[in-house]
This record gives C-alpha cells, structure tokens and sequence, in this order.
C-alpha cells in the first residue's frame, strides 16, 4: 500500500481547517432586494442554522402562501453537522493510516456529501417555491418562487441572488484541495 | 422729437428712482441659491432643523437645506395622528396639578450639550403656558419626560442649558404669588414674584428634577442663555417690566430707559443650596416620566421645591443695567460676551464677562434693585452697536467672530462684528422676524453654514389660503462677506427658536422598530395564540395583535352598551417603517399608531347598539384594505356570551 506524500497530508489538515469555518461563518447566502426593501434583505443558511431577516421574509410570503421558514423544520441542521463532524474524523484517520487509498475513499465521501447537500438544498428549494397555499391572497397563474440555487433571478418584485457566503467558499476550497491532491497522489504513484 | 425725448427720459428717470425705492421681496434670490438647496431624490439633507411649534404644542423637525418637513413630534398637545395623549399609554404625560392640560404654547428648544457641544442625545422644549419642560429622545424622536414648573407663569426663558447640561432653566415671564395665593392685583410690589428654576438632568438617563428655585423680584423675565468658557458659573437672563407695571403694560412697562440682564452665578446657587441656605416651600407640581420598558406614561405629584433668596445668598445675583426692554440674552461661543437686544432700543448693548467680573470684584455699583446689587452700566459694557436697525430681537454667531441679530421692526437680519461692533451686512427677511437659528450658532462650536429666520408674518410668500396663512422660515448661506438668500418654507404653529444640528450626529442612532422581546407591556399579547378578549364588570379587555395583514381576534361579540372596551393591540412586525393603524367605527377618542413591537390601548366606550367595524388606518400592505374585524355591541343586559375569534366561521345556530 502506498503512502501519502507531504503534500498529501498537509492538504488533510488544511482541508479539516477550512471545514472548521462551517461553525463560525454562514455557508450560503440568499439576498433579495425590492423597491420598498432599500437595504436589501438577506437569509444567511449556516450548518446548523438560519440566519438574517428570516422573520421578514416570512411575513412577506404569506401573500403567495409560501410556508414559513423555521429552523426547527430542518433534520438538516442536525445531521449535516454530525456528518461534517464524522468526517473530519475521518480526515484524521485517514492521516494516521498513511495511505493513498484512503485518501481516495475520504475524497469520496466528500464528493457524497457534496452532491448529496446540494441536491438536498435543491429539494427543499422546490417545495418551498412549489407547495403553495391553496389559499393565498395574490395568486399568480404558472410562477412558482423557487429560488435560484446558484446566481441571480427575479421573482415578482423581488431580485433574489443565491450565492455561497464565507463558509461556504471555504468549503469549495476544500473540494479544490481535496481533488488536486488526488491528482497529485495518484500522479505520484503512477510516476514511481 | 426733442419734447418726446425728454418726456421720455422723465419717464425712464421716474421709473429707475421709483424701482431703486420699493424694492419688492421676489428679486431677493441671486442664481445659484437652487442649486444649494435641492436635495436629489434619495440624497439625505445635510442637517436636523428642529424648530418650535409655538401655539400647536408641537415640535416640527426638518431637512436642511431642503426646507422638507420630517417629521412632527408631539410634546404639549394631543396629536390625534399617532393617539399621543389619546392612548392610555401616553395620556399621563400631559397630567397636571389642574388635570390633564391637552394644549401649550412651545416657544425655545435646546439640544443637550457636553463641553458647550452638541452631543446629540435629548432636545428640550419649554411649554408657556402651564409651565413645563420636557425632553426628546434623540434616538426615537419621542417625548420621554415632562416635568410641570410651580411658581411660574408664562414659562419662556426655558429650556435654555448649562455647557454639560448640568442645569435646564425655567425663567417666568409673568410674575405672580408664590404657591396659590389669593391677593389683590394690586399687591404685585409686595406679593408678585419672578423665579427662575434650576432643573438638574441626569448625566445618564436624562431625567429631570428642579434643584431649586432662585426667587427674584416681580419682572418679567424674558429669554436666557448660559455662560461658556470663562463664564461657564453663569446664567444670563434678560428682564422687562422692571417698571413692575400690571396693567397696560404697553405703555406702563416701557417707560424706563433700561432694564436689567439678571446674571446668576449658578455654580454659587448650588453652593448655596447644598449648605441649606435655601427654603423648603411646599408646592405641587406634576412629573410625567414614559417608562420604554413597560411603555407606559405615569406620573408622580411632586410636594416642594427649594426656593433660594438672592438676601440670603450673596455673590449670587447681580444685575447689569440693559436698553431697552431687552429680550434676547446671548452668549458668544468664546463667553466673552454677553449680547442684550432691547427690543424697543436704536442700539445693541454688548457686555463684557472679564469687565462684569471686575465690576463685581471693585463694587463698582449704582445701587440695588429689590437689594439686589445692579452693575454700572459702563462698567460692564464692551461697547454698543450703533444703528443696527429697528427692533434688535435675538442673536446667534457663525464661530468666526461675527454675531448675527434679527430685527423685527425693520424686518432684517443684521451681520456685525464682535471685536469692533462694526455693521457688515443685513439682509431682508419676509416678514417680522423673531429668532434666527444657525446651527450650532449657541455653543462654543457654531457649524456657521446657513441661518435660518422664523418669522412672524407671510403675506405674500405663498399662494394665499384664505385669512389663516401659515408661518415661514428662510434660509440664508453665511458663508461668504454677504449672507445670501436661498429658500423660504412654510412652518407650523408660529416657529420660534430652532436648534439644527449636523444629521450625521444621530441619523445612524435612530431606533428602526421595537424589539417585541423587550415588551413589558402589562397588556401586551405575545404572539396571536395569547389573544384574548377578557371582561370584568364593564371593563372588557381586548389583548389584539395586528400583523399584515390581519387582526387577531377579528370578531368579538358579548360587548355591551356603556361597557368601558380597552383595545390593548400589539404590532408583531419586526421590520422598520411597517406601523399599523386602529381605530373603531364611531371612536369617541382617536386612533393608535402603533410601531413595530410595541403595545397601544385605546379606550372605547359605546353609547349604542350595532356592528362597529375596526381596522388599521396606516395602508401597511398589499391586503391593508382587508385589515379589518367587527365588534358586536348589544344592549346593555341582552343575552349575549363573550365570543371572540379569528379565521374560525362560526357556526350557522350562534348567528342568531
């Protein structure tokens, strides 16, 4: 079995840095801006929370009937820490061991987790914008109010830009870390 | 051809001497004056310009150099607008040893200062006539305390500050009987007097006590102004009627050819009032304070006040001989000197802190008022400003040595120099101008960019609104030799002093909502599940939320005529400018306006049987319109049970 070069394993430790920022900064950002909004108006979705003008934007969706946002409603802010946590775990068991391949398999989850977060972030932001109040005050035929998962779009009034915040970046970061490393560690045994 | 010529010549000569004459009030403004005012669309004005109310008891706030009404501020009078005085929240704050007093006259205005400085934290204002004073929080441009003046009448040197706003002043312009007595009018010698109080204000929280009273002879004391630097100790305040006239006061009160300054060494007066050489008189005088944590008003009936006699407190008064009939007292920002403006003299009187001082070291008296040593004129005289123009009211200075007078007779603003008294420019105002205000223009720092004159009279300057015409401010740069004119705009109640201070000192401290955690309310409703409708006897209470855009409960039946209903609503938003209205068909008081987080109760009391529709009166949103709910008023023992609710139909057998 092969082992890990020195790049390799300071990349672990890098990348479990980086990951730590998951608990002091916000992963995601998603900005709105009106005419009667000024300032902006701003969620910020942290791992085990959610952040900002979150009370304001409730009370604005009850027009088109979107269901309130409540951090109590997301299993997500329990188990995407736990998995995070495991993880990094992981990361160090992966530097004790020393070996390549488990370096390939770490990359692996994380890639898992990755995809499986987003698509998550999808799901929720489907139903969200889709599972309307049959009830609600202004109805508008064919528009539905999901948000964009990445980049700009304009919803009524409102402008929505969806983007990754502080945490979030560190968390790409790592992904990058984490490929180049396996291209480095397996351009390494190849050569050998 | 040569007659025509002459003749028209003749006319053109005519004509330019007639045009050079009468010059008329439309040709004041040169060319750029637009442009130094217009404030674009989504710009910020560059100061706060808070201007008295005069007669509609109010305070008004506006935008400099845009002239653009902000915001009123009810202080003195009920506003039905927002139900100030009309809430049971806010109705204690206008209590008064004779009840509620729902009106006052508002003259002057001070902002509270640290080191003779804006700091931006409290405006006071004066009420003339229940004597008052209150203060304004600078942080959500509500009034936060008032406090009821005894033994005055006429309430108008007030509230005028010490450099640290150690001290407020209040200073009666009509003398009258310590306490209630009951004498003859014709007493005034012997049982009228004039006090002037001393109100101490809490360094941290603002509150205001009288410290004690100085008792001065029966006068009428006028305006006052604090002393700074070198005169930090002292207190001026202009007097009239030292004739001591009671009747045609016209005539009777104008007779001599000089009144007096009144200097008070304040510092001496606390001396004094702390070593026990004051008096304990029994007196009763209301304090309103508004509690932000419960949000509520109440009051407490104070029971005397320490009076302190200028006999038994020597050094501490003295008087300085002033032309005639002075009214403004002002002090320049370096507290040199001291401007008195006898508003029926051809002169302006500028007295001198270092030569007062030396006058009262070497005695150098002419005699004594009511034992009351008065200064010699000369002795305490920097100089006279010589044919400054007709009727010298009121002074304010730029910081660069030059004092600026209002005349109201001749209708101008005169520009001087203090050093050398000398005339540097005047400039007209439209009409009878009272006090000019350039920001900062009281304190050791004046901002010196524009003066604003509030005058008395504006036929002419608007387009006509029948016998009733509103009152005006102008606005003139002061930054050049020559003062320019750039806008007129129109006031409300009859402006007298302003205060202005720059925006940026407490444009980023204004409160945006409440946070409804911090809502201790006694009747506040935490969330739509704790709405309830509660009777006792006849008193129903109504804990109702409003949210856009409905109000929980929104069908309330079981009311009974002549029942007392109390509608406690609580606005649940929490995001800035998102008030919600209420009020009840057929209110016999007002409506609320209640901001976000807060709790308002408006009392109700129905003299007949029906539906009363209620809704919110602000248009807060989209379904506003559908922000509404009805109340069922039966006769007074029908048989119908307290119901309430909200989103529930209710079943077809309880619709009769």
């Amino acid at each position: 079995m092969k082992k890990l070069t020195n790049p390799g394993k300071i990349s672990i430790i890098a990348v479990i840095v980086l990951l730590v920022s998951l608990w002091f900064f916000p992963m995601w950002r998603i900005d709105l801006r009106a005419p009667q909004y000024p300032g902006g108006l701003s969620m910020k979705i942290w791992i085990n929370d959610v952040k900002g003008d979150v009370d304001i934007i409730n009370g604005l969706n009850h027009y088109i009937g979107m269901s309130t946002i409540h951090k109590k409603d997301f299993p997500e802010f329990v188990f995407l820490p736990t998995t995070m946590m495991v993880f990094m775990i992981l990361g160090l068991v992966v530097l004790v061991l020393n070996r390549k391949i488990g370096y390939y398999l770490w990359t692996g989850v994380f890639t898992f987790i990755a995809i499986f977060s987003f698509y998550d972030f999808y799901k929720w932001e489907y139903n969200y914008g889709h599972n309307l109040d049959p009830a609600a005050p202004i109805k508008v035929p064919g528009m539905s109010y999901q948000p964009p998962l990445f980049g700009y779009k304009k919803l009524l009034n409102f402008e929505v830009l969806s983007q990754p915040d502080v945490a979030g970046w560190c968390y790409i970061c790592a992904g990058v870390i984490l490929v180049s490393a396996v291209i480095y560690e397996w351009k390494k045994s190849v050569t050998k | 051809m040569k007659k025509t010529l002459i003749t028209l010549c003749t006319v053109a000569a005519v004509a330019t001497i007639h045009s050079c004459k009468m010059k008329t009030a439309d040709s004041a403004v040169s060319g750029d004056a637009a442009s130094k005012v217009y404030v674009a669309p989504g710009k910020y004005d560059e100061f706060y310009n808070f201007v008295s109310g005069g007669f509609s008891g109010n305070v008004t706030v506006y935008g400099l150099p845009s002239g653009r009404l902000l915001k009123t501020i009810p202080v003195f009078s009920v506003f039905p607008e927002n139900g100030y005085g009309y809430s049971e929240e806010t109705k204690a704050m206008l209590n008064t040893t004779n009840g509620k007093v729902d009106w006052d006259d508002q003259h002057h205005l001070e902002l509270s200062q640290t080191n003779g400085k804006h700091d931006g934290r409290w405006l006071f204002a004066n009420a003339n006539n229940t004597p008052r004073v209150a203060r304004i929080d600078l942080t959500n441009f509500r009034t936060q305390e008032i406090l009821q003046i005894p033994n005055s009448a006429g309430n108008h040197s007030s509230p005028f500050c010490t450099e640290n706003t150690e001290y407020i002043v209040a200073g009666t312009r009509f003398s009258v009987p310590m306490g209630d007595a009951d004498v003859p009018i014709s007493s005034f010698k012997k049982n009228f007097k004039s006090t002037a109080s001393f109100i101490s204000v809490d360094k941290n929280t603002g509150r205001m006590k009288i410290a004690f009273q100085i008792v001065l002879p029966g006068m009428n004391l006028d305006l006052s102004h604090a002393g700074k630097g070198p005169s930090h100790d002292w207190f001026f305040f202009s007097c009239y009627n030292t004739e001591q006239a009671y009747t045609m006061l016209e005539v009777n009160a104008s007779q001599k050819d000089k009144d007096f300054i009144v200097a008070v060494n304040w510092k001496k007066a606390e001396e004094y009032a702390k070593s026990g050489k004051g008096h304990t008189l029994p007196a009763s005088y209301a304090h309103n304070t508004f509690d932000e944590n419960t949000q509520k008003a109440s009051t407490v009936m104070e029971k005397d006040v320490l009076v302190l006699d200028p006999k038994d407190c020597p050094d501490m008064v003295y008087m300085i001989p002033c032309p005639k009939s002075p009214h403004g007292a002002d002090v320049d920002p370096t507290g040199e000197y001291i401007v008195g403006s006898g508003k029926l003299a051809a002169l302006i009187p500028v007295f001198s802190f270092d030569k007062i001082q030396a006058a009262i070291k070497n005695k150098t008296f002419e005699g004594d008022f009511y034992g009351i040593p008065v200064i010699k004129y000369e002795a305490a005289l920097h100089g006279e400003v010589k044919k400054p123009g007709l009727g010298p009211l009121h002074t304010e200075f730029d910081g660069k040595g030059n004092a600026y007078t209002s005349m109201f007779l001749s209708s101008e603003v005169v520009k001087w120099r203090i050093s050398d008294l000398q005339v540097l420019d005047r400039a007209p105002t439209y009409y009878s101008v009272g006090h000019i205000m350039i920001p900062g223009g009281d304190t050791r720092e004046p901002y010196g960019k524009y003066l604003v004159a509030y005058n008395k009279i504006t036929k002419d300057r608007y387009l006509p609104t029948g016998p009733e015409l509103c009152q005006s401010a102008q606005l003139y740069d002061i930054t050049g030799d020559k003062m320019q004119l750039l806008l007129d705009f129109p006031t409300t109640g009859e402006p007298h002093y302003g205060q202005g201070l720059p925006a940026s000192m407490i444009k980023d401290k204004q409160v945006k909502f409440f946070d409804i955690n911090k809502n201790h309310n006694e009747f506040v409703s935490m969330g739509e599940k704790n709405t309830k409708v509660v009777r006792n006897g006849n008193r129903v209470d109504v804990y109702m939320t409003a949210i856009r855009s409905h109000l929980t409960p929104d069908n309330i039946e079981g009311v009974f005529v002549g029942d007392d209903v109390y509608f406690h609503v609580t606005n649940l938003e929490q995001d800035w400018d998102i008030p919600h209205g209420f009020a009840v068909k057929n209110s016999s008081s007002v409506d609320l306006l209640i901001m976000p987080g807060e709790t308002q109760t408006i009392k109700f009391t129905p003299v007949k049987q029906g539906i009363y529709p209620f809704y919110c009166t602000d248009f807060c949103s989209a379904l506003h319109q559908e922000m509404s709910g009805y109340l069922r008023v039966s006769a007074k023992g029908a048989n119908v049970p307290l119901k309430f609710g909200s989103g529930v139909t209710a079943p077809e057998t309880a619709a009769k």
